[in-house]
C-alpha cells in the first residue's frame, strides 16, 4: 500500500542523524518533526530567523511575534537563537545547515527540481526554495510519485519552470525511496506491498533497478 | 542630540509622495509596520514600488494597499497568501518581481552596506538567471545580483529610543534590520519608545545611525496568519 503523507514523513525522519541542523519546508516536511526517533537531537532552522524551533504553543503561550516559515505560531527551546533574514540565508548559503527537506511538484532524473510556479495558474513565488536547493549539502524531497490523474512527477526533464539544477540526491514518495544517480532514479526501497513494476509504471524518467528492492521498514 | 522623534505616523510620513520606492519590513504579517501602512492608506499616495518579502493578506498589511490600487510594483519572494495580489498579477495590472528570499535579503543588505553587486548560487539555471551575468567559482555557477535601495524604509521594532536605536522581538526581526540600513529615509515605528540611555547598548539590533525618524505606534493588531496550538 502506498504511504500516506505521515508515512513519507516517518521514512524521511530516519535519515536524520543526531546533532543535525535541519531546515524543514512547508507541507509534508513539517510533519517530519513529529517522527524524529527518540534519542536523536536535531536543531530545526526556520528561515524567517530562528534556530531551535520548538513545538506549537499552548493557547496561553501564543505569541504573534514568533512564527515559522509557514506563518504558524511556534515556540523557542532552551538554546534557541533569533536572527535576521540575511543572517538566516548566510547560514543556508554558507553550507552550515546539514539537511534540507522540501516538497516538489516535479523532479527530473538528473536532479532538477520544480516546485515554485505553474505558468498562468499559480505564481506564489519561490520564497527561500531557490536559495535552499542551490546551497544545501544534503536535500531530501518529499513528494507524491504521481499526480491525481496518474501522471508521473519523476520525469526525464521537468515540464514546469525549475527551482534549481542538478541539486536533488534523494527522494521519498508515497511509493518509493529513490536516489538520483548519473543513470537516473535508482530505486532503493519500495512502500510496503507496492511492486517494482508499479513503481516502474509510475516513473517517467529512467529508473535503475539493481537486485532485490527491500520494502520500507515500518 | 538630533531629534528623530515624531509624534505619530502622519508626522513621520509627511513627505512620502506618489511614485516612491518603499521597503516594508516583515515576514508574513509578523513584524510589519502597521502604522506606516495605515498612514499610506490615509494619504492615498499611489504608483508605489513596494519591496517586501510578502504582500500581506487580502485585508491586512500590504494587501490593503493592493486593494486600494496604490501599488504599481511589488518586489517580493512569496505572495501566496494574497488572492488579490495573484489576481492583479495574472491580469497584468500589477508589476511583480519575484526574487529568491535569500537573494532579496542580501540585495537589501548590500544596498545598506554599499556593495553594488555580489554573486549567489540561488536561481542559477532557472528563469531568475535569464539575462544575468553568471560566473564559475570553484566549480560551481553563481549569478550576479545587484543591491536594492529605497527612498523610504518602514521598519517595525519592539523597542526603540530617541537616538533611533532599535530592538526587535522574536521572529519579527526578519527583514527589518537590513531595510533600516537600505532606506534613504528610514522611519521606525516601535511598540515602546524610550529616552536615549534606557536601552542596553549591548542589546541593540539596529544602531540609530540608520534611523532618521522614529515614533511610538498605536493600536497594534499583530494579526496571526496561522494560529497553530497544541493541547495544554
Amino acid at each position: 500500500m502506498a504511504l500516506d503523507k505521515h508515512g513519507i514523513a516517518k521514512r524521511i525522519a530516519k535519515e536524520i542523524k543526531n546533532g543535525m541542523y535541519v531546515n524543514l519546508g512547508i507541507g509534508i516536511p513539517t510533519l517530519v518533526a513529529n517522527y524524529i526517533p527518540a534519542g536523536i537531537e536535531v536543531i530545526l532552522q526556520s528561515e524567517n530567523g530562528l534556530l531551535g524551533m520548538g513545538p506549537f504553543p499552548t493557547e496561553a503561550e501564543v505569541d504573534a511575534d514568533l512564527i515559522n516559515a509557514g506563518k504558524q505560531t511556534i515556540t523557542t527551546l532552551p538554546g534557541s537563537a533569533l536572527f535576521n533574514s540575511s543572517e538566516s540565508f548566510a547560514m543556508i548559503r554558507g553550507g552550515h545547515v546539514d539537511l534540507t527537506i522540501l516538497g516538489a511538484m516535479e523532479v527530473s532524473e538528473n536532479g532538477d527540481i520544480a516546485n515554485w510556479k505553474i505558468p498562468g495558474k499559480m505564481v506564489k513565488g519561490m520564497g527561500g526554495a531557490m536559495d535552499l536547493v542551490a546551497s544545501a549539502k544534503n536535500i531530501i524531497v518529499a513528494m507524491q510519485h504521481t499526480s491525481r490523474d496518474g501522471t508521473s512527477k519523476l520525469l526525464k526533464e521537468c515540464s514546469l519552470p525549475i527551482t534549481g539544477v542538478r541539486c536533488i540526491k534523494r527522494i521519498v514518495t508515497d511509493l518509493a525511496v529513490l536516489e538520483v544517480t548519473g543513470q537516473g532514479f535508482k530505486l532503493l526501497e519500495r512502500a510496503p506491498g507496492v511492486t517494482v513494476e508499479e513503481i516502474k509504471q509510475a516513473t517517467a524518467g529512467a529508473l535503475v533497478i539493481e537486485g532485490e528492492i527491500p520494502e520500507i521498514e515500518e | 542630540m538630533i531629534n528623530k522623534t515624531r509624534r505619530n505616523a502622519e508626522e513621520a510620513l509627511y513627505d512620502v509622495e506618489d511614485g516612491a520606492v518603499l521597503m516594508l519590513g516583515g515576514f508574513g504579517l509578523c513584524g510589519i509596520p502597521e502604522n506606516c501602512i495605515q498612514e499610506l492608506l490615509h494619504k492615498g499616495v499611489s504608483n508605489l514600488t513596494c519591496i517586501s518579502n510578502n504582500a500581506g493578506v487580502d485585508d491586512f498589511g500590504i494587501g490593503l494597499l493592493l486593494q486600494n490600487r496604490q501599488v504599481k510594483k511589488m518586489i517580493s519572494s512569496y505572495v501566496g497568501e494574497n488572492a488579490e495580489f495573484e489576481r492583479q498579477l495574472l491580469t497584468g495590472e500589477l508589476e511583480v518581481e519575484l526574487i529568491p528570499q535569500g537573494t532579496l535579503a542580501e540585495r537589501i543588505r548590500a544596498g545598506g552596506a554599499g556593495i553594488p553587486a555580489f554573486f549567489t548560487p540561488a536561481g542559477y539555471g532557472t528563469e531568475i538567471g535569464e539575462g544575468k551575468e553568471s560566473r564559475e567559482f570553484h566549480g560551481k555557477m553563481y549569478l550576479l545580483e545587484t543591491w536594492l535601495k529605497a527612498d523610504y524604509a518602514f521598519v517595525k521594532a519592539w523597542k526603540g529610543d530617541t537616538a533611533g536605536n532599535l530592538i526587535y522581538k522574536g521572529t519579527a526581526r526578519n527583514f527589518n534590520p537590513m531595510m533600516a540600513a537600505a532606506g534613504n529615509i528610514t522611519i521606525a515605528e516601535v511598540e515602546e519608545l524610550v529616552p536615549a540611555g534606557e536601552l542596553d547598548p549591548n542589546m541593540i539590533h539596529t544602531p540609530g545611525i540608520y534611523v532618521q525618524r522614529i515614533f511610538q505606534g498605536v493600536n497594534y493588531e499583530k494579526r496571526i496568519e496561522q494560529r497553530t496550538v497544541r493541547p495544554d
